[in-house]
């Protein structure tokens, strides 16, 4: 698959809202759970101090 | 030669491998989104009916798959918590629905956002789409109903209750495509035909369900870690790693 340009590969055919709503929250919420994650293993490691 | 696997069932020597098992499956799962991503961008062609927006497959398929298989699991370590008593298992049953429900959030996400252009709406309560909310709420009941319970050994035994009703609804959301009449589509792949979709197609979207698998993996053991910590705060080797961790 050859895009051409980097606008095309955004444009993602027009269906670019569709395609990078879905890549870009997933991300988004896989990054806050990491962040929950490590913030609640400093909480648990500090009440134990 | 015999393992004793019941050593790594006690959460004293589960945490460090947890720790390291989870860096393991961490780094898998970067490999393999990374290369399923490039498969899925770079070398599927387009598709003749659906143009560019059907490359939403490629998060969708492994997030819904993904959403049921760890309910399963869930499911699996509240039914051995109740049957042995052990303590490992609700902490793994607890770690578990949270990254369960985030899955199911993504699914239930890219779905909509993929049913807009395949079929002019962004939802409809057809069977499988409404089988997929159910289970979100499913998820949340479990974690509500623990959150309630102050005392985590009876918090285990009622989710254990709601995660093992529930898990009737894992085979309703899968085989909803076929009871139903559903404008959600078949399966793509399956054990019994073969796939309807181009092969490079299929093989981006399994290299992204291994690197969903593992990031699943690498999540509930890391959560899992923390569930520990909290729970056996007052033991000596919490104490103990308390006092060399540099976080």
């Amino acid at each position: 698959m050859n895009w051409g340009s980097l606008d095309n590969f955004l444009a993602m055919g027009g269906y670019g809202l569709y395609v990078w709503g879905s890549y870009g929250v997933t991300l988004v919420v896989v990054v806050v759970e990491l962040i929950l994650l490590a913030r609640r293993k400093r909480n648990a490691v500090e009440s134990i101090r | 030669m015999s393992i004793n696997w019941f050593k790594y069932s006690s959460p004293q020597t589960f945490f460090p491998l947890a720790g390291k098992l989870a860096l393991v499956f961490g780094a898998l799962a970067v490999a393999a989104c990374a290369v399923g991503l490039y498969l899925g961008f770079f070398v599927a062609p387009t598709d003749a009916q659906q143009g560019e927006s059907y490359r939403i497959i490629f998060i969708h398929v492994p997030a819904a798959w993904m959403s049921m298989f760890l309910y399963v699991v869930m499911a699996f370590w509240a039914a051995i918590g109740l049957a042995f008593n052990t303590r490992l298992s609700g902490m793994m049953a607890s770690a578990t629905a949270p990254t369960g429900a985030l899955f199911t959030f993504i699914a239930l996400w890219t779905g909509s956002l993929w049913g807009k252009p395949a079929w002019g709406t962004w939802w409809v309560w057809d069977a499988r789409l409404t089988s997929e909310l159910i289970l979100l709420f499913l998820y949340f009941g479990f974690m509500a109903l623990q959150a309630a319970i102050d005392d985590p050994r009876r918090a285990d035994k009622a989710g254990a209750l709601i995660a093992l009703v529930g898990v009737i609804n894992v085979p309703i959301i899968y085989f909803s495509v076929k009871w139903w009449n559903t404008l959600h589509q078949g399966a793509s792949v399956s054990l019994t035909k073969s796939p309807t979709m181009a092969a490079t197609m299929l093989t981006a979207m399994l290299v992204m369900i291994f690197g969903f698998w593992f990031y699943g993996i690498a999540a509930v053991l890391l959560r899992a870690r923390c569930i520990m910590l909290e729970r056996e705060r007052g033991t000596e080797w919490a104490v103990q790693y308390a006092k060399e961790a540099v976080a």
